[in-house]
């Protein structure tokens, strides 16, 4: 579904070259959940704006069901079949909840379907349909807005990165669910960057990101031994903190 | 009436037909077509550059459209209207302008429209200006006269989404006791447009409110200005907002002005000018949007 060939990201910081991400091969199949992690500033979020095409590979190929989309725009990506769910949501003066997800959804979606969406991240429809996305939404309410929309795209690779930023602890369960019935529904791959353990239990493979490289990339039963006691029971508590 | 004619009422005032309610239709300069109801007596000036219009006590439900339309070039009239609303009423009012011109003279109108709206009334004034044609100018200056008397509330749309060459609108309003004001405008101007507005607004009477929320969209080589003053003179409350998009060589400017002659008085002014932020772009263009469309559909929504 997805590969990634000796893929670097460098910019220039002050005058000097910086290297953001260092020779990444990286190849995922259909119907996986990878969750990301790794130190703030590990590269996680680069790499999947260089994977959805919003910062440019400095070298290196990235195919997407074996289409080179290396220098393909982001809309192209898009259609290709593939969605993003920010970390921060963007707010829009004067466009509503429904505008977004039936954008989203290119189609002249009916209610019940933008409901639907909507109820799967947790929140009434009925109260949020017709919300403008301005500073009104809280950050909470914003980000579980975003994850609607993303999962209205019916995309075949959704990245969502921290999807439990600004979320309750205890509307996990059902976010979690509408992960898996979402990547059942379309057969696709959902590649999640969180810290948090109640999504690092749910990836078929974790890949932990340090110093601009990949670290550690394997099954979960293999990698999650391997991330420490502490780095586990921080992230539990603060949802931030790694290791 | 030809379809050029018809689109543009229908464009300014939403008119199909001829409307249920009270109107009057001014088309090139005079006064064309005109109804008044039992509630509502349209009173043609005697020098006929405008009308009274007079409002019963206690009006409610019901409606009055007033459209003028220009089709020739080089017409340029002067038009006052005024509202007489009684009290304990709450009508809708749509007015608007719509220019076409081909021709290379200039057409002009100017509007002066002066409102009392009486005790506890309720209105709604809705206003929208086109221009549509691309020779001659197509200029239009509306003036707003307002005297809220106490307990009354005025919720005042304005619209101009392009098409017209200049513009300078004038609003003043004094605010009575427990009265209150909604302005809201959407401007867009592209080529070399030049939209200019000025609101004026006294809060002269305990627990009087006003609201003035200014979306606008500034394309190509034209220039906006937006000056707003408010003066609360008692406990009152005013509120400005002033939102713009800039966009290629176009400039706006806000100027606003706030004076509190009383510690009662509550007034804000926010603004904010600046380019279609990047990541709104990016967020749309992640869900399949080219980057035209994307633009577009922020445009879009932030006019309303």
């Amino acid at each position: 579904m997805l590969r990634l060939e000796n893929v670097c990201y460098e910019v220039k910081d002050a005058g000097k070259k910086k290297t953001i991400l260092k020779d990444i091969n990286l190849e995922l199949a259909d119907g996986e959940t990878v969750v990301v992690t790794g130190h703030n500033g590990s590269g996680k979020s680069s790499l999947m704006k260089i994977i959805m095409g919003i910062y440019p590979v400095t070298s290196g190929k990235i195919y997407f069901n074996d289409i080179d989309i290396t220098n393909m725009s982001i809309t192209d990506r898009a259609n290709l079949g593939m969605a993003y769910a920010f970390q921060t949501p963007v707010r829009f003066k004067g466009l509503k909840v429904r505008d977004l997800i039936t954008t989203a959804q290119k189609t002249n979606s009916v209610v019940m379907e933008v409901c639907n969406y909507l109820s799967k991240v947790g929140l009434c429809a009925r109260d949020y349909i017709d919300r403008d996305l301005d500073d009104k939404l809280s950050g909470g309410e914003l980000k579980r807005i975003e994850i609607a929309i993303t999962l209205a795209r019916g995309a075949k690779l959704n990245i969502f990165d921290e999807p439990e930023a600004g979320i309750d602890l205890w509307s996990f369960g059902g976010l979690i669910a509408a992960f898996d019935e979402n990547k059942k529904q379309y057969g696709g791959t959902n590649i999640i960057i969180s810290h948090q353990e109640k999504i690092l239990e749910i990836a078929d493979k974790i890949l932990v990101m340090n110093g601009a490289k990949i670290e550690r990339f394997g099954s979960r039963e293999e990698i999650m031994p391997t991330l420490n006691t502490y780095g586990r029971q921080c992230s539990k508590l603060q949802g931030e903190c790694y290791e | 009436m030809s379809k050029i004619e018809s689109d543009l009422l229908l464009a300014v005032s939403d008119l199909h037909q001829i409307p249920s309610g009270a109107f009057n239709i001014r088309e090139n300069g005079q006064a064309v077509d005109k109804r008044s109801t039992e509630n509502i007596e349209i009173v043609p000036k005697l020098d006929g550059q405008g009308i009274d219009i007079f409002v019963k006590d206690g009006t409610v439900g019901e409606s009055l459209h007033i459209p003028v339309i220009i089709t020739k070039a080089g017409v340029k009239e002067l038009v006052y209207n005024d509202f007489h609303i009684g009290k304990d009423c709450d009508v809708l009012i749509v007015a608007g302008c719509g220019i076409h011109n081909t021709g290379l003279e200039e057409s002009e109108h100017n509007g002066i429209h002066s409102f009392t709206v009486g005790k506890n009334s309720k209105v709604r004034y809705v206003e929208k200006h086109l221009g549509v044609g691309n020779k001659g100018g197509k200029i239009l200056n509306p003036v707003t006269n307002i005297e809220m008397l106490d307990g009354s509330e005025l919720v005042m749309e304005t619209t101009q989404l392009g098409g017209v060459t200049s513009s300078i609108r004038e609003t003043n309003a004094k605010l009575h006791k427990r009265t209150k004001l909604v302005i809201k405008e959407k401007i867009l101007t592209n080529e070399s447009q030049i939209a200019d507005t000025y609101f004026n607004v006294e809060l002269v009477g305990e627990d009087s409110s006003v609201e003035v929320i200014s979306r606008s969209v500034a394309k190509e080589n034209s220039r906006q200005k937006f000056y707003s003053k408010v003066i609360g003179k008692a406990k009152s409350f005013g509120h400005v907002e002033c939102d713009a998009i800039l966009m290629d060589n176009a400039i706006i400017q806000s100027t606003p002005e706030i004076l509190a002659e009383c510690t009662d008085a509550t007034l804000v002014h926010e603004a904010a000018i600046g380019k279609i932020a990047g990541e709104q772009l990016v967020k749309l263009m992640t869900m399949g949007l080219s980057e035209k469309d994307a633009e577009d559909m922020i445009i879009k929504g932030f006019l309303g």
